[in-house]
């Protein structure tokens, strides 16, 4: 394998994403998909219970987790600037990033300076998010993924659909295939774990023959400047101790503020997202140490529209997420869209409000709108984010950018005139009557017997597989009026 | 037969003037809905007040992204209602709405006098079966309807209002009721508003999900607290020819054996 790039992900190319709904219609054709997800999801749903149901103070350690989370934000400046004094005590240095283009840079001169022509990657949401494997394809340097998932999506050149199980969509016959391609083996079975095994043989050369590793922060301890990596295959384990240098790259809401509180979140973060009580591997680290694990370390300290997301105050609960995909497999819109119809680094609840609070809601404004508002995503969630409210507040900016903007399309859409008209009627009693009489009347000409088969324009989403009854001639006001008068006469003859 | 129901203790200790909350839903689209929450409360002894004044909770433009065009509605709402003993909808949507979002609405609006009014006035709202088992403590209201039946929890029911399983108890009471479970329960049938409309092939999705787990309880009936998700449920059950209805809590709650007129 030598120059994969690692696709690039429609987030990162600066322009608006496709709507979801577009995307998700082609999504919702896949059958093969919706088998996968359905399946994969439900698995793991039944499972988070069990391990969560066993816990008898899950509800305060959601409301540790989520105070811990309040607090860091509150005084994110001061945590940062701590967590940078410690980890540079500890003999590690610390660089800050505005954007992934600057973060990428970084990077990118690090590996060069050690003359890599290859860096090995533990699995890491905020790596894809600035998009460094095609950054670092740039500068001739080859990222290997090095989490047997990525490496399959990688392989295959296309993008992650989950958060922690980024190649959710892809089945044992497909990955054989791939493997065969790519790998150098001779003959594969689509065992699982003949196809670890073949992924392992390809792998321990990398992670002894290269100098540089790439990772991600789970938590990054200010207190301390102890950055912890939690995952399942030992891999990440691999790249954080055999090469020279490691470099992590940290969203700045990582931080927590002290070691206790890794208590909290160690406990919170497997049972939500793996739903294991613990996690097979927990690798800790503190800046380097002399004869042991790499000898040099730089932490990445990145922005990348988080401080804009912070600054609101009802979005910033946004920045609890610990990436555990909770929201993810509990929610009846991703289980049948699965991941890419968000066309996001972060799918699901929680890329519904991430990613147009990352990129600006003119990027992503559809997104808002993929939700039922069904709750279940905040249920779920071991921070408390509570995604819901935070959907309709985005609505809410989406619909204002619109109201703001110059082009009179995006102000005279269909939508906004009904809903103007709407207000309107329901703000006066008289008008609303009027509006209930104008429905019995005037649908006549859609009105078949009881129901409404076919309606016109965008409200045809409705019937294209639902009936609407249609509108009763007497509205409950009206039964109300013509019940009073009797009612009082009754009382009276029984007086 | 419900005589000794009426005779019981907490009805008499508790008669509440009710002002019923209709939704502007169930005004226009299911007016069987009120009517029958109207007769239920009246044969538990109560007194309904109807507001005429009444128009719409703001819910749809809220929860669209209107949230400044729902604000008057929100402002109107609470002075319509504001003086109520308690008030009563037959709708957990609308009722959340009330209680979960307009505090919100006056938060973000920075309306301080409102949302002093929102918090006075939002305790006393309640969804119909919270109202008669939480609040009125009866679970036998007395009905009787010989019918399969499968209860729907909706989302706004169960995860905002948390009503937990108030209308199972309520149905359970209910004479000639054959109640059947119905398999993933929880899980939304898709409605969600506008995004029915706007998410039209995922909300879809969702339904065929939801329909085929009524149908495969064999029910005749399926009920739930909000007819917003029953046309949602019912609209695909009709359009296939299923043969299976869907009716609100409230129409069953208020059947007797001697009929019942909604």
């Amino acid at each position: 394998m030598s120059e994969i790039a690692g696709s690039a992900h429609p987030s990162m190319r600066g322009r608006p994403l496709p709507t979801f709904q577009a995307s998700a219609k082609q999504a919702l054709d896949n059958t093969q998909l919706r088998r996968n997800l359905h399946k994969a999801t439900h698995t793991i749903r039944a499972k988070r219970e069990r391990v969560i149901e066993e816990m008898p103070d899950w509800e305060e350690l959601r409301e540790s987790g989520r105070a811990i989370k309040a607090q860091v934000l509150r005084h994110m400046d001061t945590y940062l600037l701590q967590l940078e004094a410690s980890v540079q005590r500890a003999g590690g240095q610390v660089h800050w990033a505005r954007d992934a283009q600057e973060a990428n840079a970084i990077i990118a001169e690090i590996a060069t300076a050690h003359q890599a022509r290859e860096v090995i990657k533990v699995k890491s949401l905020t790596t894809d998010e600035i998009g460094l494997n095609r950054a670092l394809a740039a500068h001739g340097i080859a990222a290997i993924e090095t989490d047997l998932a990525e490496l399959i999506i990688q392989l295959a050149g296309e993008s992650s659909s989950h958060i922690l199980v980024p190649a959710i969509h892809k089945n044992r016959a497909e990955i054989r295939e791939l493997f065969l391609r790519h790998l150098n083996v001779e003959s594969l079975s689509d065992e699982p774990r003949d196809l670890a095994n073949a992924a392992r043989a390809h792998l321990r050369q990398k992670f002894l023959a290269t100098p540089v590793a790439v990772s991600g922060v789970n938590f990054a301890v200010a207190e301390t400047g102890t950055l912890c990596v939690v995952e399942s295959e030992g891999n990440g384990r691999m790249c954080v101790t055999l090469p020279k240098v490691l470099i992590s790259v940290m969203g700045i809401e990582k931080i927590i503020p002290t070691w206790q509180d890794l208590e909290v979140f160690l406990q919170l973060l497997p049972r939500s997202s793996t739903a294991e009580r613990m996690n097979p591997y927990t690798s800790l680290w503190t800046g380097v140490s002399q004869g042991d694990g790499p000898q040099e370390f730089h932490l990445i300290l990145l922005d990348n529209g988080r401080t804009q997301v912070l600054a609101d105050t009802v979005g910033r609960q946004t920045l609890n997420c610990i990436r555990c995909s909770a929201c993810l497999n509990i929610c009846p819109v991703y289980e049948r869209t699965g991941g890419h119809a968000y066309n996001s680094v972060y799918p699901g609840p929680i890329g519904a409000i991430l990613t147009p609070q990352l990129l600006g809601l003119d990027q992503a404004g559809s997104l808002p709108y993929a939700s039922s508002l069904c709750g279940a995503c905040y249920e779920v969630c071991p921070v408390k984010i509570n995604i819901p409210q935070v959907l309709i507040y985005l609505r809410g900016r989406v619909v204002r950018q619109k109201q703001r903007s110059r082009k009179w399309r995006e102000r005279a859409n269909p939508e906004a005139l009904a809903m103007r008209i709407m207000a309107r009627a329901f703000a006066s009693r008289t008008r609303y009557e009027q509006v209930q009489h104008i429905a019995q009347i005037g649908q006549w000409p859609v009105k078949h017997g009881e129901v409404i088969e076919h309606l016109p324009g965008e409200l045809g989403g409705w019937t294209s597989m639902r009936d609407l009854p249609a509108v009763p001639n007497q509205s409950f006001r009206e039964w109300w009026r013509t019940r009073q008068p009797a009612d009082e006469a009754d009382e009276e003859e029984h007086l | 037969m419900f005589l000794r129901a009426l005779q019981s203790k907490h009805w008499k200790e508790e008669l509440m003037r009710v002002a019923l909350f209709i939704t502007c839903f169930n005004d226009t689209l299911f007016p069987q809905a009120g009517r029958a929450t109207v007769q239920l409360l009246e044969r538990l002894g109560h007194i309904v007040d109807f507001p005429e004044e009444q128009t719409c909770c703001g819910q749809m433009h809220f929860n669209t992204g209107y949230q400044r065009e729902a604000l008057p509605l929100i402002r109107r709402f609470v002075h319509i209602f504001g003086q109520a003993e308690v008030v009563v909808a037959p709708s957990a949507s609308c009722v959340g709405m009330v209680r979960e979002l307009y505090a919100l609405a006056a938060e973000w609006f920075d309306d301080q006098p409102l949302l002093a009014e929102v918090q006075a006035l939002a305790p006393r709202v309640y969804e119909l079966s919270e109202f008669l088992v939480y609040r009125l403590g009866l679970e036998d209201v007395g009905a009787y309807y010989p019918h399969r039946v499968t209860y729907h929890p909706t989302c706004h029911s169960l995860r905002f209002l948390h009503v937990g399983d108030a209308p199972l108890r309520l149905l359970r009471a209910v004479r000639g009721i054959d109640l059947v479970e119905l398999p993933g329960a929880e899980e939304c049938c898709g409605f969600g508003g506008t995004f029915a409309i706007k998410n039209a092939d995922t909300s879809l999705a969702m339904l065929s999900t939801k329909v085929s787990s009524v149908l495969e309880t064999g029910a005749e009936v399926c009920t739930a607290a909000d007819n917003s998700c029953l046309m949602q449920i019912g609209g695909a059950l009709h359009r296939q020819r299923a043969g299976v209805r869907t009716v609100h809590l409230a129409e069953i709650l208020a059947s007797t054996a001697e009929g019942s007129t909604a």
